[in-house]
């Protein structure tokens, strides 16, 4: 910091002690410090019967507080698990929840409130001063700290031992490396993993709710049908790495409608197939307006036009979603033409 | 101890079994002169001074509850098929971690209970650390000597959120993974090394099979052992610094006023500690948090609308949907702007608060212990600052929240979102400059109050038939209260040429400093309190107007 620089004229002058803490008003200054008020009594310093009264809101408290734990443990025993009970206004909800809840606020609840109210009330309220002394060292002891820190330095002979010095830092500085090589093993590595989704030639286009092969004739216009790639069930091992790249949304347009050259081209009597993960940060996008042809992620509302390619049309998503090209194969059945042309889901530095 | 004191206390017969006891511990711990400075030590009083205390308890809360959790939660995600006690989801295939989260909901007497505690005190954990950190910064108890003090607890904001992001997506549900989605695209975009960060902390492909394990120990133990070490060391310097207090009568820079450790704050915090849990306690019990079972086990190709994240993500959450989707493609690689921005302001927002305190210091140049505090409107500029800060915190909240707000007020998702955009840079100018005419507004009528008296309300007639409202004096207390403020005189660089035509060289970082000091403490950034003179020339002469 260059302030030293700049001279302190700035500061204000402290109001010390000319204008002290004397209770006497300062004839001079009107707004000199008149030190601390008297003390007031409350009614419990002067009134026993006031006092004894607080005494028997804290005692009545602190019991309030036994029985609501006695009430807890009789809760967690009788009260069936599974058992609903209706709270106006809060619906069916769990009775063991709602009883031990209660019970164990008003329990824990009690005890602070007591314990505030004998503070509050019994307790001195006398105001305490206590002064402050400065955190910094005084001048000798920080010139006793450094004498010393130079002897110790001395002592060491770190500044003198060069070689010592210099090996010892290289030592220190290369040890961590075991950490950070011990690290590796976390994850493989990208490879183009992100690039390559299950998806290929003649793979056919499963439904994801029926788990059956769908056919051209199954997709209606104006609805939103999703898809895995055949072979792909749920109860194998990588079924979520797997889904989480292929998973597909299919729909069908009026041919006449679509508007890009290439979506017409890979799509089949007007179904066109899209990657189904945003390519935003990877939601799953699931809401389709049937008129416009957009689709929008629900997380952060990228909006894409199907009818046009998938292109971004308003949110954050910053490409648009991978067309995957189908055709039909000899049973009449939909299937892929091959993966992906470019990486589905959100973008990354070696995309491209 | 001595033959001589044990003789005595023979003599008078035993000493009380505490009093033994206590003997006992200090001749190996030494505990007299430790509580010799602290049994009877002094704590100011005021109402905000109870918000770090929210912070501290429902800190305790968490760890208590959470130890509990760890006795019930399976952190793995191996795939299993549900046949616990929640009938729809009766067959469904899940991993463990969210088949015992169930477990704990509906099988473990008291377990939804604990669960709800713990993610309730999360919550008010993290939202009286916010408030807390706005109450020191308005205050100005983040100055010399505190400033290490206030890096604390910013750190233990931070990883509080941290926390906070790894504890939800335990349980692996459709909501958090959803979330834990988002965090892979966002770690996707980090230029260069984006791919390998998310396939380490992975294990490889998303989700891939290790990322509960992985955040269940960063969960339980990583981050709450740092945050532990820092609360120990954020309530040992609050303890050493002493507590700040506000300017009063006797009220002073060098010393401190107030009740005393033993009783009055034993008795005081401590029985805050059971109201603050006792009120939890009791939301749990009747407001339902995170019903992961409504939401199903995560699937990557599923979600549900209007999914949030925990509130204090919600800043974040917002600036990546307010985001245009920039990407720039160039020579193989794609630097994703829309994701990657977002990121790196999340980071800048907060930074910026934490560094404030330093930039203050470097404009006032001011190396004092400061113990007492500020009252936000006697300091404009800064407080103007904070509330500019604090908008831009809750343009992003609104941001997070863009699908909910537009569904619940029937407003467009487009238009609310281009309000986040243009108010993100428009919302803190004008918050600044509304801000400071208030403060500065506040200024005025305090030395107004100091000069004329308080209004009293009292009309009274004149004879001549005019009317004027009778003003009364204040009292020397009120009076010390209102001018006990300081006010800096702002720097000047002095003349850059001397009398001999000689020019000096000024370095730009004092120009700065200079123009800064003069935004601080100019003529149009305080109101000069009054001064003895104004007052008597008022009070001495034609009375009051």
């Amino acid at each position: 910091m260059s302030s030293h620089d700049i001279s302190e004229e700035n500061l204000p002058e402290q109001r010390g002690a000319a204008q002290g803490a004397v209770r006497l008003a300062d004839e001079k200054n009107p707004f000199a410090d008149p030190g601390l008020p008297p003390h007031e009594h409350r009614r419990q310093d002067v009134d026993e019967r006031a006092a004894k009264r607080s005494e028997r809101v804290v005692a009545l408290l602190f019991t309030v507080s036994m029985l609501a734990t006695i009430a807890f443990i009789a809760a967690y025993v009788t009260i069936p698990v599974d058992k609903a009970i209706y709270v106006f206004p809060l619906g069916h909800i769990s009775a063991l929840n709602f009883a031990l809840g209660l019970t164990l606020g008003t329990a824990l609840f009690t005890i602070g409130a007591g314990a505030v109210h004998w503070a509050r009330t019994l307790m001195s309220d006398v105001e305490l001063v206590d002064e402050r002394h400065p955190i910094e060292a005084s001048p000798e002891t920080r010139a006793k700290v450094h004498a010393d820190f130079q002897q110790g330095a001395k002592d060491s002979q770190l500044g003198r031992r060069k070689l010592i010095r210099t090996t010892m830092f290289g030592a220190l500085a290369l040890v961590p490396l075991s950490g950070v090589v011990l690290l590796r093993d976390l994850g493989t590595l990208p490879g183009t993993k992100l690039r390559h989704t299950l998806w290929s030639k003649g793979k056919l286009l499963v439904n994801m709710n029926t788990n059956q092969p769908l056919r051209p004739s199954d997709i209606a216009v104006g609805s939103l049908t999703f898809a895995k790639p055949e072979g792909l069930e749920e109860k194998s091992e990588e079924f979520q790495d797997e889904i989480a790249k292929a998973a597909l949304m299919i729909v069908r347009l009026q041919p006449e409608d679509i508007k890009d050259k290439r979506e017409l081209e890979w799509s089949h009597e007007g179904i066109v197939a899209y990657s189904k993960i945003c390519t935003h940060v990877g939601c799953p996008i699931s809401l389709y307006e049937q008129q416009t042809h957009h689709v929008l992620c629900p997380c952060h509302q990228s909006t894409f036009d199907l009818s046009d390619g998938a292109r971004v049309i308003f949110g954050p998503a910053g490409h648009p979603l991978p067309q995957l090209r189908i055709g039909v194969n000899d049973e009449g059945y939909l299937e892929a033409l091959g993966d992906f042309e470019e990486p589905v889901g959100p973008a990354f530095w070696e995309r491209g | 101890m001595s033959t001589t004191t044990s003789n005595e206390s023979r003599s008078r017969g035993k000493a009380p079994a505490g009093e033994r006891l206590a003997d006992w511990a200090d001749g190996r711990l030494g505990i007299y002169s430790l509580a010799k400075a602290n049994l009877r030590k002094i704590f100011p009083d005021h109402w905000s001074f109870m918000l770090g205390e929210v912070c501290l308890y429902s800190f305790i809360i968490i760890i208590l509850t959470g130890v509990y959790l760890t006795l019930f939660f399976h952190p793995s995600m191996n795939e299993v098929e549900y046949h616990g006690s929640y009938v729809p989801l009766q067959g469904q295939l899940m991993s463990e971690a969210y088949r015992s989260t169930l477990n704990i909901s509906f099988d473990v007497r008291g377990g939804l209970l604990i669960r709800q505690i713990h993610h309730w005190a999360a919550l008010v954990f993290l939202g009286g650390m916010f408030v807390h950190m706005m109450r020191v910064f308005f205050t100005g108890a983040f100055r010399k000597p505190r400033e290490i003090n206030w890096l604390f607890g910013f750190l233990l904001f931070v990883l509080g959120m941290f926390t906070g992001f790894t504890g939800y997506s335990l349980p692996d549900d459709l909501l958090s993974g959803t979330g834990i989605r988002f965090m892979e695209g966002a770690i996707l975009s980090v230029p260069i090394v984006g791919t390998y960060i998310s396939f380490f902390l992975f294990g490889g492909e998303f989700p891939g099979h290790d990322f509960v394990a992985r955040f269940y120990s960063i969960h339980i133990l990583l981050l709450p052992g740092i945050m532990l070490g820092l609360v120990v060391g954020h309530l040992i310097l609050v303890f050493y610094h002493k507590h700040t207090q506000f300017a009063g009568p006797g009220r002073k820079n060098t010393n401190v006023v107030g009740m005393p450790l033993m009783p009055v704050y034993m008795a005081k915090a401590g029985g805050f500690f059971f109201l603050v849990f006792g009120v939890i306690a009791a939301i749990a019990a009747i407001a339902s948090i995170n019903p992961i079972w409504t939401m199903g086990p995560y699937r990557p190709d599923q979600v549900s609308t209007g999914a949030q994240p925990d509130w204090y993500m919600g800043f974040a959450e917002g600036l990546i949907r307010a985001m245009p989707g920039w990407e720039i493609n160039f020579w193989g690689h794609t630097l994703v702007l829309g994701v990657f921005i977002p990121l790196v302001l999340f980071g800048v927002v907060l930074m910026v608060i934490a560094a404030y305190p330093f930039l203050e210091a470097w404009v006032t140049g001011d190396k004092r212990e400061h113990h007492i505090l500020d009252r936000p409107r006697n300091a404009p500029t800064r407080t103007a600052f904070g509330v500019a800060w604090i908008t831009v915190y809750m343009v992003g909240l609104i941001g997070g929240g863009n699908d909910l707000i537009a569904t619940h007020f029937h407003l467009s998702i487009n238009a609310v979102t281009w309000f986040v955009r243009i108010a993100f840079f428009v919302g803190p100018v004008i918050a600044f400059i509304v801000t400071k005419r208030i403060c500065l507004g506040l200024q005025r009528r305090d030395r107004d109050k100091v000069l004329h008296g308080r209004e009293s309300g009292i009309i009274k007639r004149l004879p001549h038939g005019e009317f004027i409202e009778v003003h009364e004096p204040l009292s020397q207390e009120q009076m010390y209260t209102l001018t006990a403020h300081e006010q800096y005189k702002p720097v000047e660089i002095g003349p850059t040429v001397d009398e001999n035509g000689v020019e000096r060289k000024v370095k730009g970082s004092e120009k700065l400093r200079a123009k800064l000091s003069k935004a601080y403490y100019g003529e149009d950034s305080q109101i000069p309190k009054p001064t003895v003179e104004e007052y008597r020339e008022i009070t001495s002469g034609h009375g009051h107007h």
